[in-house]
């Protein structure tokens, strides 16, 4: 079942399904580690950008771009 | 022969200028946030009496270039000057870091990696293979702590050796089956052409689809059949998505390579940093500690650098002032060099050094924040309601280098990924108070509100933020309509800021405080000073002076803001090639005015100005026209005339505007 990020609450894993943004913001979102099958855990998601934890590092992400990213929750 | 040369090339955050410095004996502007460098930077070093060049260059996470900053790294990478490029990975992040390494691989870069803080990883329990890492990526892997200098003297030494021998390409990375039979399609057409780049490394852009890239090989002039070769080859792969298939790869790459190289623990350990950022970045409280970190900042700089060390400073100003006016006096000399040295030199440029102690204080403060990891937390915070503004989170990281100086703040926006950012960040940057005005507010705090000094002072600050976020929110409503960019962001782990780092920042600050005391505000108060003793035929520092005359043709136009004198005009006049001066001229005018004993600025404040027109004097101040050198920066980064004129006349009305209803409203309440 795939989930947006946004709709993950604190401490759900995903997995990186795929990425509905601009071509500019798909780019930067794989280069920081968002590419298919990448785990993320939800650290923070409360109000203003969601944070996750991917690979052992913390990245916040704007909601609208959070929006974007597809998971298949774990 | 000129030197062999080494380039620094990492993710951002990742310590190159860590690096750098410890390499390079060099003292560039290191931070704990990604983007704090620029632009390229260059040092040297030198291994057994060989010199080398050495760049910095500002961080990437790919070869896909979106800012500024990214695109001066970029094109450094793919311009190919260096002879062998040292790659900065940080430790505990080694998977992300890695897959630049991939592509630099793929490229054919002649390679040395530098596995950076591993004194951090080692913490978080994450051990690696140094032997393995190295053999399968077929490069020389070193550890490192760049801040101690662990290490670094071995990177060097491999990156000499490295840039001795041959260089063999070879790719390590695999691709899909399918990807793979396009790349060696796309080789077959590139075989024997001239092209910029190595044609194994061009075949995989090509077909990954790198637009900025492509851009570059149809702009190089190669030849047409080239060209038709890349038509046709997107023409019939519209559909496919290869970047994504090429991408994964890359990840795939790295993440077999860390699987079997690093050792991570099942279960990551809580570390301090989530302890931390529990409080610090709460949903409720993380705007209210951002203000009371800003207070706690200002109150400290009052209490330490005014309260406790500004005595010392005008006691010794003083003091030296009238030793040198006693030898003045007792070698004769004629009276023009006893009022030029005594009321410009020591009550003018003398007025400006005598807060060396205040700035430093508040420089420190700063430089700590900048090292802890803070910065970062501050642009999480703000995201939200900069969003209201029309801005992004990452703006206010430019913002709060602007507390220091607008300058470097102006730069710091080369790191927005959007034009329309850059320049609304570019455009309020000048609001934000910086370290040059804070004397001025010194001398107004000293003289009408000493016992509030930290909460006037934040209040100023404060009060710059809000005519910021306004302005952005007008201009986006005008100028620069349309979306702001997303927001991503790395939080680094919160970081004990290293003493080394914390004090080279500020005095790199306060240094250039002092060389400007010494040059500009020296040019500009001797310049002043003449102006108000000449002519001879009239009465030195008196409305009659070129000075006077200048000042009572500017009073009409403060009249409304309650500072009609002529010398407070002047004084504002003069803070326009830089803000010390607006101190620099009071104190020198003053003394020459008032010629009994003791009249100093702050006496002197007292007397010509109210609280209320101190107020709106303080608030023209932080909000009028920028500096020369601000000015000129925003030409330089906006690469045109118009801006910066702009900038001049907008901030100025702004500010007046402002002043203006201070004083107007004020005196209706009657605090006149």
């Amino acid at each position: 079942m795939n989930v947006k990020l946004t709709s993950l609450q604190k401490g759900e894993k995903g997995k990186v399904h795929a990425i509905d943004a601009g071509k500019h913001a798909t780019k930067r979102l794989y280069e920081m580690g968002f590419n298919t099958s990448a785990r993320v855990t939800v650290i923070k998601n409360d109000a203003g950008p969601v944070i996750v934890s991917i690979n052992g590092n913390k990245v916040a992400l704007g909601r609208g771009l959070a929006y974007k990213v597809l998971l298949a929750r774990d | 022969m000129s030197n062999k040369r080494i380039a620094l090339v990492g993710n951002p955050n990742s310590g190159k200028t860590t690096f750098f410095n410890a390499i390079t004996g060099a003292n560039q502007h290191v931070g704990n946030w990604p983007g704090v460098t620029v632009e390229k930077k260059e040092g040297r070093c030198s291994y057994k009496g060989v010199e080398y060049d050495v760049v910095d260059l500002p961080g990437i996470y790919s070869l896909g270039a979106f800012s500024e900053d990214e695109v001066v790294a970029m094109d450094y990478v793919l311009s190919d000057d260096a002879d062998v490029y040292i790659n900065v990975i940080e430790a505990s992040n080694i998977e992300r870091n890695l897959y630049l390494t991939t592509q630099l691989l793929e490229m054919g870069k002649n390679l040395v990696i530098a596995l950076n803080m591993v004194d951090e990883a080692e913490r978080r329990s994450i051990k690696f293979d140094l032997e393995k890492l190295s053999k399968k990526l077929g490069v020389p892997v070193v550890a490192t702590i760049a801040n101690k200098e662990i290490g670094t003297d071995a990177v060097i030494k491999e990156a000499v050796k490295a840039a001795a021998r041959p260089h063999i390409y070879e790719n390590p990375l695999t691709y899909s089956e399918n990807v793979l039979h396009h790349i060696q399609h796309m080789e077959e057409v590139l075989a024997n052409k001239e092209l910029p780049y190595p044609a194994k490394w061009t075949a995989i852009k090509i077909v990954e689809g790198d637009t900025h890239i492509i851009g570059r090989i149809e702009d190089s002039g190669v030849d047409q059949e080239v060209l038709d070769g890349i038509k046709e080859f997107h023409r019939f792969h519209s559909s496919d998505n290869f970047e994504l298939e090429i991408v994964d790869s890359r990840y795939a790459f790295a993440h077999r390579l860390a699987e079997e190289t690093v050792l991570r623990p099942k279960e990551e350990v809580t570390t301090l940093t989530d302890k931390i950022d529990r409080i610090l970045i709460n949903k409720y409280l993380g705007i209210p500690i951002f203000g009371l970190i800003m207070l706690v900042v200002f109150q400290l700089t009052f209490a330490i650098g005014e309260d406790l060390l500004g005595g010392i400073a005008v006691f010794l100003i003083e003091g030296l002032g009238s030793l040198l006016e006693s030898f003045l006096i007792w070698t004769r000399s004629p009276d023009w060099l006893v009022s030029f040295m005594i009321d410009g030199v020591i009550n003018g440029v003398g007025a400006v050094v005598e807060f060396v102690p205040l700035i430093t204080v508040m420089y420190l403060l700063l430089s700590f924040l900048e090292d802890s990891g803070y910065m970062a937390r501050a642009a999480y915070v703000w995201d939200n309601l900069m969003r209201s503004f029309g801005m992004q989170g990452k703006a206010f990281i430019s913002m709060i280098i602007g507390f220091g100086c607008t300058v470097p703040a102006i730069m710091s926006a080369r790191t927005m990924d959007n034009k329309k950012d850059r320049m609304v960040t570019m455009l309020i940057a000048p609001f934000m108070s910086c370290g040059a005005k804070l004397p001025i507010y010194s001398v107004f705090i000293a003289a009408f509100f000493p016992r509030h000094g930290g909460l006037v002072l934040f209040s100023l600050y404060a009060f710059g933020i809000i005519v910021g976020l306004l302005m952005a929110k007008l201009f986006n409503k005008t100028l620069f309509k349309g979306e702001s960019s997303y927001f991503i962001m790395e939080l680094p782990p919160y970081r004990v800021p290293s003493m080394k780092s914390v004090l080279r920042n500020m005095w790199m600050q306060v240094s250039d405080f002092i060389t400007r005391a010494g040059t500009v505000i020296f040019l500009v108060v001797t310049i002043m000073w003449l102006m108000a003793v000449l002519p001879g035929s009239a009465d030195p520092y008196s409305q009659q002076s070129f000075l006077g005359k200048l000042g009572t043709l500017l009073v009409p136009i403060f009249k409304p803001a309650g500072f009609g004198t002529w010398q407070e005009s002047v004084a504002l006049f003069a803070g326009i090639p830089a803000k010390e001066a607006v101190v620099g001229t009071l104190g020198m005018l003053y003394a020459g005015q008032y010629l009994e004993e003791g009249a100093i600025l702050v006496n002197a404040v007292k007397q010509n100005f109210t609280a209320l027109t101190a107020m709106a004097y303080m608030v023209m101040v932080l909000l009028y026209t920028p500096c020369v050198a601000t000015l000129s920066t925003i030409g330089k980064e906006t690469k045109s005339i118009r801006w910066p004129l702009m900038m001049a006349v907008y901030t100025f009305a702004i500010g007046w505007l402002v002043a203006v209803l201070v004083f107007q409203i004020g005196s209706l309440l009657g605090f006149a």
